[in-house]
Parts: structure tokens; C-alpha cells; sequence
């Protein structure tokens, strides 16, 4: 297979499987009976159209950024971590019992103290599997997927038998007092000006931005980074060079781990202010195509986050404002994960021979 | 036999195969620049060139995995467009690969079929191929069980399937790249015997290779191939290995090791009664005694997968054994927290793996990230406690290149892109800058080219005469014999015998590897 230039492989690749993902979406509306152009201008107008609508794309893109960084760093050291939903659920434990036990004067601490207790959290449910797989070679995949049911298990009964405020009928905590309310975009001054109306996306989008940078520092400058990469495309070789794969197993499942943990400051502290049964809404497993899109790294991972936070926005405004049912934002974002993460070998081999003859000619 | 009339049969002056012209960029590097060959039908013809002389690429457009930005290929005198390796092997071309390309589980009989299925249902075709190949069998040496699974079969064996396999598809040319890389010097006879019956039947035969000796044995005519072109093509008997090795690197080359008569010092290593499991519970070294003095270099002489890869990496902190080993008096931690590979390096060990894809480095990492590979806890390559300093990295990189002729020399690429030779010589200028007391060295040359064995070697025999120990496994006898001071036989995890290189013979050695003791014996 020819070998791309850079540029085509990085940017034209992905950008091809998108419009083909789109084209197919375009022939699924118009057998139900939509109207393609219809769909897409609602779902621009309503996810990209206004600062208002911006403000819901990133509100989503926030939470969908730490869990592609919570694949990613697991990706990097070779682990497939699919329990992003589990660990983002126990995550929103650790800022609800931070939020409700701790009194904490001011947002910015309770922030402190909720990140710290998200990423604790979900981290300790990224060291069970992690465990089994260093110690006893329990495959990754099979019991990251078990802890997702596991913790959701948990969590509904820890809200039905030990949170619920007395006298509350539906399973989920207490309100958070207002001085955890974290500043949403429209009460950040001077971005109060783009943002008048009240929207979701938080002070949360600038943590998932410095973890983004942060996740690149860790893994390309530091000495952890550079045994995470060795370990994860070579393990016999990792082992000639001294480096321990059960320390390297522990470390990235719960760095990634607490990655997933900690986009609940976003939902469960930003948006909804108590913690809800299912509080992740499937955000966990959306990091994993927001990896993949992303090409396992931080930028690609942030540029995935903000289109997958624009198929989630746009989607429920196809709901609201046309007759084409929301369950179809699942059925377009499906196809994007078919044709970016499985499909791009695919385009990938199209483009090759696009690019073949035009070689020749440079040679010649 | 194989019912081949291709049209090229009725002119019998055509060559079996022409290239006229042939040329293959890939980005900036020109692999193939202008080459033209004829290699004529019913011989033996050899490709011999440094890695990355562009044999393999002429090859791979060959068998239709490249195309050529120039050039025309003509089998038996017609022109043939070769856009895939179907279309090579309707021309009658048959490629032998030096990594197989066999499927394990399955037995020899449907690994031959496999792709040259008749239809549907495989029992008609297993019927057929099991009739071709005792044909095949009887009149070439060829003998396989055709039932047996490839994965039980020895690494000769395996390449003999291979070649079946090309014959099965009635290949009446057949390219062998390194054909004994991986074989025993049994082995490799034994092959060599099939290739001229295969001759003597009609067949045409293409050998790369960069064994200058291999060469001289086997073919009738050999060409030269230099960065990317052809220098010379001429008779076997007409030339000598040392003409040749001239030709292939462009300039004399040093055939053997000059080296001066080693001054031993005090004693670096030694092993008392060391013995290793591997990871089925199987022993494969069974209690080993040897010592290595300071300015020594102990050479382990074996047939492959007698314990010498074990011993290595014991040594290396890759493996956990049980016994004593002693380095400068101290005891190594054989089994415990303190034997791994870390520990070994800060106790000033350090160590060339046989394996250096797999284990020496890492493929996509960048030359100056692998030329930091196993040291990276080295606060000369640490900015402060968290952050790594890349720079300092690169520009140490960039030395240890330049020192030991890396080429190219750029820090950037990845560790893939570099010929066998110059992974070999990262690795290298990775261990032995690092000044060790005792150098653990495996297969040192194991596809290398020549001119670069010779730097390789040198430096070795530089790395003792400053007064270190080193420890060298290799298969090859002719590397053991130049560059050791003393050698040790392996036969089934055990020492079999040492003796001194300059009294004795590849004989004598050859029988203690086979495990015939003839100090006792006689």
C-alpha cells in the first residue's frame, strides 16, 4: 500500500470518513422519510449556530475530552480501558460525598477538592481490573466491561439505600450546597459577553484543557510517558530495557482511570449539582471513539471531543425541532465511529491510489 | 514435471529474467537506480549487497509488491507487467521469504494449497498436492511429512515448505532472499543440495544473500548491487570473496579480525553452577560454571536453542535462574527484586540482545529515543525531576551516530527505517558508550552486512583491549573463532568443553556442538 503524506493522513483521512459517514447518515434520513439538508442545518444552527448553542457543544465536548484522554493513556501502554462509564460513574461518587460532606467556602476549593475526589474514585475502580490484569493476565477489555455493569450496580444502590434524602422519590442525592456550584461560561466574566444566556459548559472545559496539555506532557517528556510508549509497543522489549509491566499496567489503568473519574466535575458538579443513576449517559464509551478519531493524542483527542459534542448537541435538536427522532443522533454518531475508527484502513486505501500515480510524476 | 509450457520455453537463447533499466524511489531515497540484469535460464544467480544495497526492493518489484517508477521487466524474453504477486506467479516466479510466511496450526499439506485451492471443497486439492509432493519429494530431497503441523517442524523444514509451495504453483523461477539466515550448517547443505537438483532440472534460481562464502559455493553467476545500483555482475569461478566484498562495500575490506592477543586481568564474571527454566518449567541451562577475566572476550559456541539465548539473558536480568553469579565479587540477584534488567545496568552490565527488534529496541520509536532505551532513568537525560530533556537526548544522539557511522545519521527517523546493520549499530553505540564492565553481546552480526560487521567487530575488540569483560553468543562459527580469546561449547544447557581458538578447529568445535565429548571419547 502506498504510504500517505502526512498531511493527507492526519487530515484528509479523517475528514474523508466523516463525509462519508455523513453521506450514509443523508441516505438513513431520507428512508425515514427526513429531509437531509433539513437535518443538517438544525444541527448546525442548534450546535454551532450561536453562542448559546456552542455553550451545550461544549458542555458535552468537556466531558467527552477526559474520557478520550482516558483511553488514550491506557491506549498508549497497550490497555484497552472500556470502563470509562463505570469509572466516570464512580468518579461522580467522589464529587457528590466531597460536595455534600465537606463544607467548602468558596467554588474554586470545592473544585479542588471534587477533582480530587472524582479522580481518587475512579482511579480506585480503574486498580481492580488493572490488578487482574497485571497479576493474573485477566484480559482488560472483558473486565473493564464488567465493572461498567458492577458500578452502575453500586451506584443506584448507594443512591436508593444510603443518599437519598429522606422523603425524596427519585433515586439521587441531595442538591449540592450553592457554594460548589461551579461558574458556568455565561458567569465568567468577560466571556460573559459572547455567552448572555445561561448555558451548561463550565469552568470544567479549562481543567479538561490543561489535562489535555498535561496528558501530552506526561506522555511525551516524561521518564513515565517514555516507558508507558515502550511498554505499550513492545513488552518483551520493555522488559529487556528494565521496565516493570506490572507498574506500568497499574499506573496507566489508574491514570486513565482517573481521567474518566474526573469529567464527572462537569455533569454531576457543573451541570446537574447532585449525582443521578446513569450520570455518565454513555459519555465513557464515546471516549473511546473520540480516541480513535483522535489518533491517541491530546489535540486529535480535544478536535474529536468538540465534533462528537456537536453529533450530541445537534442530534437532540433534531428532536426538538424536526420530525426526525433524537435516537437518530445515535445512529449518525455510530456511523462515525464505523467510518473513522474501523472504515479509515479503508479510506486510507483509496486515497493511496490517488496518491500513487500522482508520485509517479514527481519522480519522473 | 510441472507441465509448464510458457511461452519463453521455445526461445531458448532468452533470458529467464531481464531487467532493463529498473528504478524505485521511495520519498527522497532512490532504492533502485537504473538496473539492468540478465540471469540466465537453468542457473544459479546471485544478488549479494550491503542491507539497504536495494536488493530487497529489486526483489519486491520483482514479485509485484512494488511497482517500478522506471524500468521494464521481461520474463523468457516478453515483456510482463507484474502489478501483484498473482501476476508473479502466473509469470512462473516463486518468492521464498526470509521470514515465512507459513500458517502455524496448519499442516504442511494445507499450507502448500493454501490460495492455490482447486475449488470449494479442499479434499480433491489436499489428494493432488499429496501426489505432487512425493513427486517433488523423491526428485529433489525434498522430504516433508505432509501431515505434520508447520509449527512442529524444524526451521529448515519450514523453509522447505516454502519452497514446495512455490513448486505446488509451478515456479520455474524461484528467488530465495537469506535463504540461511536462520539455518543450521547442516541445514544449510542440505538446501543447497535441493537447489542444484532443482538447476539441474531447468529451474532458475535467485539467491540474496551477503554470505560471501555461500555465494562461492552455490551460484554460477553473481551481481553487486551498491546503494541502489548494480556495480558489477560476473562469473562465480571468475572472482574471490575478497573482489566481491570490495565491490559490495566500495572499498578493502578486512575478512578477519585484527586483533591483538588478549592481556586477561582480574576476574569480572563468574558463574557457578547456573541454571534456567524457562516459562513452561523446561531447563534449558543445567548448571553452568565459566568466568570471564577483565580485557577477555569469552566466545559461546552452539547450535541455536541450546541455552545460550538463556544464559544471556539471565545474565541480562531478562530471565530469573538459580546459582551464583558473582560480577566483580559481588553476587547478582538471580530470582529476586533486584534481577531485573534495571539493576543489571546499574551494576554496569550491559547488554546487546539476540533479538534486537523485538528486544533491543523499539521499532517506532525515533533512533534518539531508542538510543536511550533501558538508560532512560539517566538524569543526564532529565531536565529536573519530572520533565525528560529531549534536547540533551538529541544531541547525544547525534553524537553516538556520527561515532558509530549511523547512517543516516538522523536522530528523527524511526528505529524501523534503519537497515539491520544500522539498528545493530544503535544498539551497539547505546551498550558500549555506556563503558560496562561486562558487555553481553548476541548474535552480533545475524544479518548485517559485511562492511558493517567489520566496524562491529572492532569495536568489540576495542571494548576488551580497554580492560572490560565481554561475554559473545553467536551461531556463527567463523565470528566466534576470530573474535574470541576463549571459546565455550553449549550442548543441551551445559558446557561441553572450552577450548583456546588458535588450537582448534571448526571440527573439533562443530563435534562438541553436536555433543560428542572427543576428549573422552578418545
Amino acid at each position: 500500500m502506498t504510504k500517505l503524506p502526512v498531511w493527507a493522513d492526519v487530515v484528509l483521512v479523517p475528514l474523508i470518513s466523516l463525509l462519508l459517514a455523513g453521506a450514509i447518515s443523508a441516505l438513513v434520513i431520507l428512508g425515514i422519510g427526513g429531509s437531509p439538508w433539513e437535518a443538517l442545518t438544525t444541527m448546525v444552527d442548534g450546535a454551532l449556530g450561536s453562542p448559546y448553542a456552542w455553550g451545550y457543544t461544549l458542555y458535552y465536548a468537556t466531558s467527552f475530552i477526559f474520557t478520550g484522554l482516558a483511553v488514550t493513556v491506557a491506549f498508549h501502554a497497550a490497555m484497552f480501558n472500556i470502563g470509562g462509564e463505570g469509572q466516570a460513574q464512580l468518579g461522580g461518587l467522589g464529587v457528590a460525598l466531597a460536595c455534600l460532606f465537606i463544607p467548602w467556602p468558596h467554588w474554586s476549593l470545592a473544585l479542588l477538592g471534587a477533582a480530587t475526589g472524582a479522580a481518587l474514585f475512579g482511579a480506585a475502580w480503574a486498580m481492580i481490573p488493572a490488578w487482574m490484569q497485571a497479576k493474573r493476565g485477566s484480559h482488560i477489555v472483558i473486565t473493564t466491561i464488567m465493572f461498567n455493569y458492577i458500578g452502575a450496580a453500586l451506584i443506584i444502590y448507594l443512591l436508593v439505600y444510603v443518599l437519598r434524602p429522606v422523603g425524596q422519590m427519585d433515586p439521587a442525592t441531595a442538591n449540592f450546597p450553592p457554594s460548589t456550584h461551579l461558574p458556568t461560561l455565561n458567569q465568567i466574566p468577560g466571556l460573559n459577553l459572547i455567552f448572555t444566556k445561561k448555558v451548561p459548559a463550565n469552568v470544567s472545559l479549562f481543567v479538561a484543557l490543561i489535562a489535555c496539555y498535561l496528558v501530552w506532557v506526561l506522555l511525551w517528556r516524561t521518564q513515565l510517558g517514555y516507558e508507558l510508549r515502550a511498554f505499550g509497543k513492545s513488552q518483551e522489549a520493555a522488559k529487556y530495557a528494565g521496565i516493570s509491566g506490572t507498574k506500568i499496567i497499574m499506573v496507566s489503568m489508574l491514570i486513565s482511570g482517573a481521567l474518566a473519574g474526573l469529567m464527572s466535575i462537569n455533569n454531576v458538579m457543573g451541570e446537574s449539582g447532585r449525582l443521578l443513576q446513569n450520570s455518565s449517559e454513555g459519555a465513557g464509551f464515546i471516549g473511546i471513539a473520540v480516541a480513535l478519531m483522535g489518533r491517541n493524542h491530546p489535540v486529535g483527542v480535544l478536535l474529536a471531543a468538540i465534533l462528537f459534542g456537536f453529533l450530541y448537541q445537534g442530534g437532540a435538536e433534531l428532536g426538538l425541532w424536526t420530525s426526525i427522532p433524537i435516537e437518530l443522533r445515535t445512529v449518525v454518531q455510530g456511523l462515525v465511529i464505523l467510518f473513522t475508527g474501523a472504515l479509515d484502513q479503508m479510506v486510507r486505501m483509496m486515497l493511496g491510489l490517488v496518491f500513487r500515480p500522482a508520485r509517479k510524476l514527481e519522480a519522473a | 514435471m510441472t507441465g509448464d509450457t510458457n511461452v519463453g520455453r521455445q526461445e531458448t537463447a532468452a533470458p529467464a529474467i531481464e531487467l532493463r533499466g529498473i528504478s524505485k524511489a521511495f520519498g527522497s531515497v532512490q532504492a533502485n537506480k537504473d538496473i539492468s540484469i540478465k540471469v540466465a535460464r537453468g542457473t544459479i544467480h546471485g544478488i549479494i549487497g550491503e542491507n539497504g544495497a536495494g536488493k530487497s526492493t529489486l526483489m519486491s518489484i520483482l514479485y509485484g509488491f512494488y511497482r517500478a517508477d522506471a524500468g521494464e521487466i521481461l520474463i523468457h524474453g516478453r515483456p510482463t507487467q507484474i502489478p501483484d504477486s498473482q501476476a508473479a506467479i502466473r509469470a512462473g516466479i516463486g518468492m521464498v521469504f526470509q521470514h515465512f510466511k507459513l500458517v502455524n496450526t496448519f499442516t504442511v499439506l494445507e499450507n502448500v494449497i493454501l490460495g492455490a485451492e482447486d475449488g470449494p471443497l479442499l479434499r480433491p486439492s489436499l489428494s493432488k498436492a499429496r501426489k505432487v509432493l512425493q513427486d517433488l519429494a523423491r526428485d529433489y530431497e525434498l522430504d516433508v511429512d505432509p501431515d505434520a503441523l508447520v509449527e512442529d517442524l524444524s526451521v529448515g523444514h519450514q523453509q522447505r515448505v516454502e519452497i514446495l509451495k512455490a513448486l505446488y504453483r509451478q515456479a520455474d523461477i524461484l528467488i530465495l532472499d537469506e535463504p540461511t539466515g536462520v539455518l543450521t550448517p547442516d541445514e544449510a547443505d542440505h538446501l543447497f543440495r535441493i537447489l542444484r537438483g532443482l538447476k539441474d532440472q531447468g529451474k532458475t534460481i535467485i539467491i540474496i544473500t551477503h554470505k560471501l562464502r555461500e555465494i562461492m559455493e552455490i551460484t554460477d553467476t553473481v551481481s553487486v548491487m551498491r546503494r541502489g545500483q548494480m556495480t558489477a555482475t560476473v562469473k562465480t569461478a571468475e572472482t574471490s570473496p575478497e573482489q566481491l566484498a570490495e565491490l559490495m562495500v566500495g572499498r578493502k575490506v578486512l575478512l578477519d579480525v585484527a586483533k591483538t592477543p588478549a592481556t586477561p586481568g582480574r576476574t569480572i564474571l563468574e558463574v557457578k553452577g547456573l541454571r534456567v527454566r524457562d516459562e513452561h518449567g523446561v531447563e534449558r541451562v543445567k548448571g553452568i560454571d565459566l568466568h570471564i577475566r577483565a580485557g577477555e572476550i569469552l566466545g559461546i559456541a552452539g547450535v541455536a536453542g541450546n541455552g545460550q539465548s538463556e544464559l544471556i539473558e539471565v545474565l541480562g536480568g531478562i530471565m530469573k535462574g538459580s546459582g551464583t553469579v558473582l560480577l566483580n565479587g559481588e553476587p547478582l540477584d538471580l530470582s529476586g527484586r533486584a534481577s531485573d534488567a534495571e539493576s543489571r545496568r546499574e551494576k554496569g552490565v550491559a547488554h546487546v540482545p539476540e533479538d534486537r527488534q523485538h528486544l533491543g529496541m523499539i521499532l517506532d520509536f525515533t533512533a534518539w529515543e531508542n538510543l536511550a532505551f533501558g538508560y532512560q532513568g539517566d538524569p543526564a537525560y532529565h531536565r529536573n525531576a519530572i520533565l525528560m530533556d529531549n534536547d540533551a537526548m538529541m544531541q547525544e544522539a547525534l553524537g553516538k551516530m556520527e561515532r558509530f557511522d549511523v547512517r543516516p545519521p538522523i536522530p528523527t527517523l524511526q528505529g524501523k527505517s534503519f537497515s539491520g546493520g544500522n539498528q545493530q549499530k544503535i544498539i551497539l553505540a547505546r551498550e558500549i558508550e555506556r563503558n560496562p564492565d561486562l558487555l553481553l553481546v548476541g548474535q552480533p552480526t545475524r544479518g548485517v552486512d559485511i562492511g558493517a560487521i567489520e566496524f562491529i567487530h572492532k569495536r568489540i575488540v576495542e571494548l576488551r583491549d580497554a580492560g572490560k569483560a565481554v561475554l559473545l553468543v553467536s551461531v556463527e562459527l567463523d565470528e566466534i573463532m576470530s573474535l574470541s580469546d576463549r571459546i565455550a561449547v553449549m550442548f543441551d544447557g551445559r558446557i561441553m568443553g572450552e577450548r583456546d581458538p588458535d588450537q582448534t578447529n571448526e571440527r573439533e568445535l562443530g563435534l562438541l556442538m553436536a555433543g560428542v565429548d572427543n576428549e573422552t571419547a578418545a
